[in-house]
């Protein structure tokens, strides 16, 4: 294997770890994005190193431009109480879940790692990962899931606008408040102007 | 050292344990949301490896594109739903998420 390709491997590899240690660990969210953003861009970095080149574009243009911006915009919307602050409540459980889950993880890694499949041997097809080999592939074996893909995304569109504009009952009592407030000024001044029209 | 299948299926692991833990360990609703896309992007990295290994067809890869969208999917209705908790309790914290409880 190329050189290149390993040092590849390793700036990307590092900058995945890193920042998904820092989405996972930072109190501010902002930083919590910013570290997000880190991991997708070195995901991206290692879909090119296993010749995924459409793959990496499409991350980049997915996860990066869309659903970290969104993250970006949700926490500026929220303002301040994005920021929830520590408890010491359930240290007991946080820590079980931190002992369990790395040693799964541990675990599961350590026996990978030495699994045997070392792909430089076999040459991949020039034309493997590029945008017409997987566009092929998308609309002729894939189409069907394809299609349902867009209904899901139309559907996930539509609730989102659905949930998100839904009024808590202190709000629509403010906003009857503010509507009986602005009939009683319209019907003040119908009045007004039917005495000014007799007068 | 070689850089194998077995060194990208350990990544994948340690990124979806390092995104387990911080679904698990986090209050915060939106770092919890975070911490889905890692372990959904962990699971993207070990079938993007698998399909780089088999290279005869593209299983793997359009597995991924399909992750991808379901992912921004996700991403869209939980931050709506992150939006709605916050206008109900004016915080984002999971703790104050317990409408269903009482």
């Amino acid at each position: 294997m190329g050189t290149a390709n390993f040092l590849l491997f390793g700036l990307c590899g590092f900058f995945a770890l890193a920042g998904a240690v820092g989405t996972v660990a930072s109190q501010r969210p902002l930083r919590a994005a910013v570290s997000l953003l880190v991991n997708i861009i070195a995901l991206a970095g290692l879909y090119l190193t296993l010749s995924a080149h459409l793959l990496a574009a499409i991350q980049l243009l997915v996860y990066a431009g869309a659903v970290v911006v969104l993250f970006i915009f949700v926490i500026m919307l929220i303002g301040p109480a994005a920021e929830v602050k520590g408890t010491s409540e359930g240290l007991a459980g946080r820590t079980l879940a931190i002992a369990i889950m790395g040693m799964v993880t541990a675990t599961i890694a350590f026996s990978l790692v030495d699994a045997a499949g070392n792909w430089y041997a076999l040459q991949a097809h020039p034309e493997f990962g590029t945008v017409e080999a997987l566009g092929a592939e998308l609309y002729t074996r894939a189409l069907v899931p394809f299609e349902i893909v867009s209904i899901t995304l139309t559907i996930a569109i539509v609730g989102a606008v659905a949930i998100a504009r839904h009024r808590t009952p202190a709000e629509i009592t403010e906003a009857k408040a503010v509507h009986a407030k602005a009939v009683e000024v319209r019907d003040e001044a119908k009045a007004e102007a039917a005495a000014k029209a007799t007068a | 050292m070689e850089i194998t299948l077995g060194t990208f299926l350990a990544l994948g692991a340690i990124l979806f344990g390092i995104g387990a833990i911080g679904f698990l360990v986090r209050r915060n609703v939106l770092v919890q949301l975070m911490s889905i896309e890692l372990m959904l992007n962990a699971v993207n990295v070990v079938l993007v490896a698998v399909n780089r290994y088999h290279p005869d067809n593209h299983a793997g890869q359009v597995f991924a594109f399909f992750v991808i969208a379901v992912a921004a999917a996700e991403a869209a209705v939980g931050l709506a739903i992150v939006i709605g908790l916050f206008r109900l309790k004016n915080s984002i914290s999971a703790d104050d998420a317990n409408l269903m409880k009482h």
